[in-house]
């Protein structure tokens, strides 16, 4: 808890005070090379996250989003500055705290399941290492996989199903013990665009539902705008907030949204100030 | 010792031929798949029928075909019989040999050598390449063969030191493809672990063990035939059993078909403890792409 009493290094964030989930206070990370210069890939990031808020992370590659998130999930650690869950420290005694470990589902860029589990085991890993036996095990993953549309693929292998299906059962394996933080990290960036919108859907309708807080990284603005209550523009080298854009629409929205003149000039005012980064 | 080096090479590569088709990665044409479960896996069954029919009546074509050049050879261009003994002098020396009980005591005995050898080989070589770091050089610099005479002056012309000598070129590729295996963990797959807060034992029980069962696999399957040959070059060099020992009397005979019948036997062995690795290997690891990689030619 030290890092409490520096409130007052909070500049700039849009900290709802108290309610805030997610937290992240003047965080650093500088990656030590052993040869050549450290590269600096985060500066001064402070971003709080409300309960149930969909925030996506944009910028060009590079700009460390993806360093971001995993801070966030505490996959790395910050050179400098707090990480807050739930208004507690990730990070205690050198370690992660495991409560707040609880919290977080996490989706990568692959869906990364297990080729030697079943769709059904593969989504039911989380609760096998929390020690939920086998038969309550199965059960919720028959739940999940009609959440995400995978009802009658429970024992089939990752291999026998299609990029898309693959990562919806990792957002269903994400989803397993009702983490109330999801972590994404493109999730959907090696998807045909068709697919792509279908899961977008998929993913407003699941975030509804469950009511997590969501940290949405990704490259396509149109896709941070379509999904987000906020969307933050990160500059590259070093990664520094450059801006946070509120999305007024409703959540869920359908995709006709994205037709709306409103819709339209936030798409285009993020892409000029992504332009204006320059290279 | 002309002899052994000429089994030896003619079964390695063999043996490598397999274990290489045993692991080939099938990964990469499932990976672009954009598709609906279902109909994704009709068009894959329709694959399966049209191409499976034709190993089966190729196979039987080339055999045939090697079978009438062997005969040619011997009847039309006059190869010597003390040379090139005719398929059916070999193919009734075999059967001669099966219904001969001694034949089935030299068998055991060199299967006894394969076997335990090659578990010894399996063990070490486990242990080994998950503790040992990178010692590849090891393995390339070596002359395992030579080791042989040593062994016999070590552990006697018995049966100890035909183990030994399976196990030695056993544990090479079992190490290796051990120490390939731990480190072939993929990122990704720790990553989902590490998010989890999942502890050593879970880690190790659900990925880095799956993990690295493929590699141990094709180990294996390479590591089987390399035993055979350990065995029955030490048989060669030293011994008064086993099927190395029957290829040596048989040569002293100046007995060709029993020669070629003895070499059958061998080849028999080898690919019957192939298939016994390869059979574990589907059981132990059915959802592997090189388990599919064979059902899907």
């Amino acid at each position: 808890m030290s890092g409490l009493s520096d409130t007052a290094r909070v500049a700039g964030a849009p900290a709802e005070a108290g309610a805030a989930e997610l937290e992240l206070r003047d965080v650093d990370k500088i990656y030590k090379r052993r040869r050549g210069a450290d590269t600096e890939a985060l500066r001064g990031i402070s971003l709080s996250v409300r309960a149930g808020e969909f925030v996506s992370l944009v910028g060009r590659s590079g700009c460390g989003k993806t360093t971001l998130l995993r801070i966030l999930a505490g996959l790395i650690t910050p050179t400098s500055g707090d990480v807050l869950i739930g208004g507690s420290d990730l990070w205690q005694n050198g370690g992660r705290d495991p409560e707040a470990l609880q919290r977080f589902g996490m989706v990568f860029q692959e869906a990364n399941l297990f080729p030697w589990f079943t769709i059904e085991d593969n989504i039911a890993l989380p609760l096998k290492l929390r020690g939920v036996d086998k038969r309550r095990r199965r059960a919720r993953a028959a739940e999940l996989c009609e959440l995400v549309g995978l009802s009658g693929f429970e024992k089939a292998y990752p291999r026998e199903l299609s990029g898309g299906m693959r990562q919806r059962a990792a957002i269903a394996r994400a989803l397993s013990y009702d983490p109330s933080i999801l972590l994404m990290d493109e999730p959907f960036g090696a998807l045909d665009a068709l697919t792509r919108d279908r899961m977008n859907l998929e993913l407003q309708r699941i975030s509804v539902v469950t009511g997590a807080t969501v940290v949405f990284v990704t490259h396509s603005i149109t896709e941070a705008v379509f999904l987000s209550d906020r969307v933050v523009l990160l500059s590259p080298r070093p990664g520094r907030i450059r801006s946070i854009t509120p999305v007024e629409f409703p959540r869920p929205r359908s995709l006709d949204v994205e037709t709306e003149p409103g819709f339209g000039e936030i798409v285009r005012t993020l892409r000029r100030q992504l332009d204006e980064e320059g290279d | 010792m002309e002899r052994e080096a000429k089994l030896a090479g003619r079964r390695g590569p063999a043996g490598e031929a397999r274990g290489e088709r045993g692991t080939s990665d099938r990964a990469p044409e499932e990976q672009g798949r954009v598709s609906t479960g279902p109909r994704a896996r009709r068009s894959e069954a329709e694959t399966i029928e049209r191409g499976s029919w034709l190993p089966w009546v190729s196979t039987p074509i080339v055999l045939l075909l090697v079978l009438a050049g062997w005969t040619m050879a011997v009847s039309v261009f006059g190869v010597s019989k003390f040379i090139l003994p005719t398929p059916a002098d070999v193919g009734e020396a075999v059967l001669r040999m099966l219904a001969d009980p001694a034949t089935w005591g030299h068998v055991l005995i060199t299967l006894t050598e394969v076997a335990l050898g090659f578990l010894a080989a399996l063990a070490f070589g486990l242990v080994a390449g998950v503790v040992l770091g990178r010692a590849e050089w090891l393995e390339r610099v070596v002359p395992k063969v030579a080791f042989i005479p040593l062994f016999v002056i070590w552990f006697g012309f018995g049966v100890t030191s035909k183990i030994i000598m399976a196990a030695t070129l056993a544990f090479f590729p079992i190490m290796l493809n051990v120490m390939l295996g731990v480190r072939s963990v993929e990122r990704g797959h720790r990553d989902v672990m590490l998010g989890l807060g999942a502890r050593r034992w879970p880690t190790f029980r659900d990925l880095e063990l799956p993990s690295t069962l493929p590699y141990v696999f094709a180990g294996m399957e390479v590591a089987v035939v390399f035993s055979v040959i350990g065995a029955v070059v030490g048989e060669f060099l030293g011994g008064s059993e086993g099927l190395g020992y029957l290829v040596v009397v048989s040569l002293n005979a100046l007995d060709a078909p029993q020669l070629f019948a003895v070499i059958f036997l061998l080849a028999a062995l080898g690919c019957l403890l192939y298939l016994v690795v390869n059979g574990a290997k589907r059981f132990v690891i059915p959802w592997h792409e090189s388990v599919l990689a064979v059902d899907r030619p």
